[in-house]
């Protein structure tokens, strides 16, 4: 039953991804791949939608994987998946806890969870850069280096270094992907 | 019920024009709740923005249904967190019918060839800047190592350990050494 698990599974983001945004995504990316809803690439060019569009990463993410896999019905049930935890979460909070963030446990626990996230989204972009720059993404893969993928990765950084240097200001990242959409289209049709 | 309306319209409003995550609709929030319509103090705010940043679930939803729920109750939050999710539902819901039929050009699927390579630029560099702003104890740079190393590590070995389970220990690891850091310095204190 796919509306089920798409629910099911969207629910289970929602309650343990911590850290918005970026900080959801290795969550998502695990269970989404597990279940074949998209390949790492197709993840990828959604996130790049998701972040040219407006709303958090997680809704954006949750609505298309919902409408590819189960239509309409599918795209509104995952999201409201992905939704219900924290919803039902902050209520609680905002009711009754007044002073949840000042509870010397709360505090020791997300102080755990914090350094957590940043690990978590540090080895996400490694596994990801691995998989879609060098092709490889376990023991036993025949390695498919895409090199114009390297070069494109060596520009940007170049790219936000001068822009660092010159203006003192990072490009934002609808532009770095404008930017990464006209260097695919021309390295990639050489 | 115009109450309920208004908050449905702004969060309408936020929901549509926040691009850029969390981060950047919390900056919205602030300008339309704390400073023009004086809904929320300054200081329940960072509360709200300290709140939503730490409980699971993205920040910008969490906030809205904080903020709904102080102005109009349980149905004030239902209403607002349906405003801020609407203009994205509906966008990425489009998108999502010809999304196939777009990336099946081939000039267009080269294009997000090269603006996959950036998302994993963009993720890489979010989590450094993350990292930055980390404050470098020994506690916080044992976990992040440790849970770098063993997810690179265990995605390498195709061995599944899901990203819950490094919450939930994590969590539970700095319980764990904030109830030892208290008896120790109980101990202290009977010793003297």
């Amino acid at each position: 039953m796919i509306y089920l698990e798409l629910f099911l599974t969207f629910l289970q983001i929602g309650a343990f991804s911590f850290g918005g945004g970026y900080g959801m995504i290795s969550l998502i990316r695990e269970k989404v791949l597990m279940h074949g809803w998209l390949t790492e690439e197709e993840m990828l060019n959604m996130i790049a939608v998701a972040e040219s569009t407006p709303g958090p990463i997680a809704v954006n993410m949750a609505t298309f994987v919902g409408s590819s896999q189960g239509g309409f019905l599918g795209a509104i049930l995952a999201t409201l998946g992905v939704v219900l935890p924290s919803f039902f979460i902050i209520l609680i909070i905002a009711a009754l806890i007044r002073n949840f963030m000042k509870y010397a446990g709360v505090k020791a626990f997300l102080g755990g969870i914090r350094p957590c996230v940043v690990g978590l989204i540090l080895a996400t972009a490694i596994t990801m850069f691995m998989s879609t720059a060098i092709g490889f993404s376990g023991i036993g893969d025949t390695l498919a280096t895409d090199f114009n993928g390297i070069i494109i990765f060596a520009i940007l950084i170049l790219i936000n270094i001068v822009a660092k240097l010159a203006f003192k200001k990072k490009p934002t990242p609808i532009l770095m992907i404008l930017i990464s959409a006209g260097l695919g289209m021309l390295m990639y049709s050489l | 019920m115009k109450k309920y309306l208004n908050l449905f319209l702004t969060m309408l409003k936020i929901g549509l024009f926040t691009f850029g995550g969390g981060y950047a609709m919390i900056a919205l929030l602030e300008n339309e709740f704390v400073s023009k319509k004086r809904w929320i103090e300054k200081d329940e705010f960072l509360d709200v923005a300290a709140i939503a940043e730490s409980t699971p679930g993205p920040i910008a939803i969490n906030s809205a249904t904080y903020i709904g729920y102080k102005k109009a109750g349980v149905l004030g939050s239902a209403v607002a967190t349906l405003g801020v999710m609407l203009p994205s539902f509906v966008i990425i819901y489009a998108i999502s019918l010809f999304f196939d039929t777009f990336l099946s050009l081939t000039y267009v699927a080269y294009a997000f060839k090269g603006i996959q390579i950036c998302v994993v630029y963009l993720i890489l560099s979010a989590g450094v800047k993350m990292l930055k702003q980390t404050e470098k104890s020994i506690f916080n740079i044992m976990i992040i190592s440790v849970t770098l190393v063993c997810m690179v590590a265990l995605s390498v070995f195709a061995v599944s350990f899901s990203t819950i389970f490094y919450i939930l220990i994590s969590g539970t690891v700095g319980v764990v050494v904030y109830l030892l850091g208290k008896i120790r310095k109980e101990k202290k204190h009977d010793l003297s």
